[in-house]
């Protein structure tokens, strides 16, 4: 076993700094450190928490986080926030309103960059959850970048999503348009104790009435995969679950016991449900599917080579060649059947 | 794509709430396309090094002027010392008398960066502390 893996195990967490540091880097150590640790992953709830910019997601997060240490389980943070397109670094601000968890040795938050991944959270956030899974963690809380609307990638890698909306930050067509509410398992109306909070959990209500009356809800975590329609996700939801709305003041610890008791509530149903069995076949798909496509553009390029390539672009810009034909034809050269 | 991206913590310890300067500093290291993690006003010397163990970072520019860098400074490198993290560079900017700054520099502190300091030079020292680190 690989000393790195020895130490994370046996709860050195300097070792699970320096794994996540790796993971993020993509460096050989961590692909080697992630197949050891592997078979230890699978324990942990993963719950995501995502929401628009300013809407209390880390106040929330650690408000969670508390509520979760009182109870006696370890919890386990990452929180994502964007790399800059130009520069490509960052500046990851999340702990700032973390820090009463600070000197609680149950806790460990890692602040995440996004490396240029749009769907709101970093390629490698999946890996990092494995390595706080296997190094022990009851609770993973994962924060996605301020979302609004196509972010959502998080509904793969969390089994419980919060999406969290605030009054006043965008007008109720917001909340209507397809996406980030579309994952919400529980929706949570932050900063509740605004005037204009109740405006807002009308809207969500009216918006989930609206999803409800559309008989069948989907399987919502299958939807996310590219429309395979493997009996898997076809399997139906049996009495659903109806994500409930719940209103909170994260700063002031309000709502957060409504909270955890939604979670639970969603917990018990996945697995009273089967959903939880579903849910990590899909994850595992999912997962599966986004390593073969990154490996195998990267085989294809190799052995098509780069001269092809840009021969390939240029008669594209001159438009002599159509898209699609040039696919045909590059999976032709190295003898990839195309369909 | 594999790439090692500096990581930083920026951090304001002690009582005075004044936070511009650090985040004219972390906005410029990311503009220098490093990772920089904010952790906000009033930390404790145990909360910058924790947190400095769990975000794994190359180095740590502390913001300093309330005066109380000769009481904060070595209480931190101390720390860093008994969490195994002696190979952090830690590096200051703030207010710092002229007959404080080679007490400092003897005790382990890489840098220390007065109000007219360009953030060119900083971004320039980091890379130089941090690359020769990390080799």
């Amino acid at each position: 076993m690989l000393e790195l893996v020895e130490q994370l195990r046996a709860g050195n967490r300097r070792a699970l700094a320096r794994l996540l540091s790796y993971i993020q880097d993509e460096h050989p150590e961590a692909r080697a450190a992630l197949a050891e640790l592997y078979p230890f992953t699978g324990r942990a709830h993963r719950i995501g928490v995502t929401g628009s910019p300013g809407a209390g997601k880390s106040s929330l997060v650690n408000s969670l986080a508390h509520a979760y240490r009182a109870r006696g389980r370890t919890v386990g943070i990452i929180a994502v926030d964007p790399t800059s397109p130009f520069s490509g670094g960052a500046v990851l601000g999340d702990r700032i309103r973390m820090r009463d968890l600070a000197g609680d040795r149950g806790v460990f938050i890692r602040s995440m960059a996004t490396r240029g991944s749009l769907g709101g959270l970093a390629r490698t956030t999946g890996d990092a959850v494995h390595a706080l899974d296997a190094a022990g963690f009851d609770v993973i809380l994962i924060e996605t970048v301020g979302a609004g609307q196509s972010e959502v990638d998080i509904a793969r890698e969390a089994h419980t999503t919060l999406v969290v909306e605030a009054p006043g930050l965008g007008d109720d067509v917001q909340a209507i348009k397809a996406g980030i509410l579309e994952i919400a398992d529980i929706l949570v109306v932050n900063k509740a104790d605004r005037p204009d909070a109740q405006n807002t959990v009308r809207a969500l209500k009216a918006m989930l009435d609206l999803g409800r009356s559309q008989a069948g809800r989907a399987w919502h975590h299958g939807r996310l995969l590219d429309q395979s329609e493997t009996p898997l996700h076809a399997e139906p939801d049996g009495e659903g679950w109806q994500p409930p709305i719940i209103e909170s003041v994260a700063t002031a610890g309000t709502g957060i016991d409504d909270l955890l008791a939604a979670i639970d509530a969603h917990r018990d149903y996945l697995q009273r449900s089967g959903s939880l069995a579903r849910w990590e076949r899909v994850h595992i798909e999912a997962d599966l599917a986004a390593r073969l496509q990154q490996a195998l553009l990267a085989d294809f390029v190799r052995a098509v080579g780069p001269a092809t390539l840009r021969t390939t672009i240029d008669r594209l810009a001159r438009r002599e060649l159509a898209p699609s034909a040039a696919v045909d034809q590059l999976l032709d050269r190295t003898n990839h059947q195309a369909h | 794509m594999p790439e090692r991206k500096l990581r930083v913590l920026v951090a304001k310890p002690g009582l005075d709430g004044h936070d511009r300067g650090a985040k004219v500093i972390a906005r410029a290291l990311r503009d220098a396309g490093m990772e920089v993690i904010y952790t906000g006003l009033r930390q404790t010397p145990e909360m910058i090094v924790e947190a400095a163990l769990q975000e794994d970072v190359d180095l740590i520019g502390l913001s300093i002027l309330s005066g109380a860098h000769m009481a904060l400074a070595p209480r931190i490198l101390e720390l860093l010392r008994e969490n195994d993290l002696a190979e952090v560079r830690v590096i200051i900017g703030g207010i710092i008398p002229e007959e404080d700054i080679a007490a400092l520099k003897a005790m382990g502190i890489a840098g220390v960066y007065g109000p007219g300091s360009s953030t060119a030079d900083i971004i320039a020292d980091i890379h130089r502390m941090v690359g020769a680190a990390a080799e």
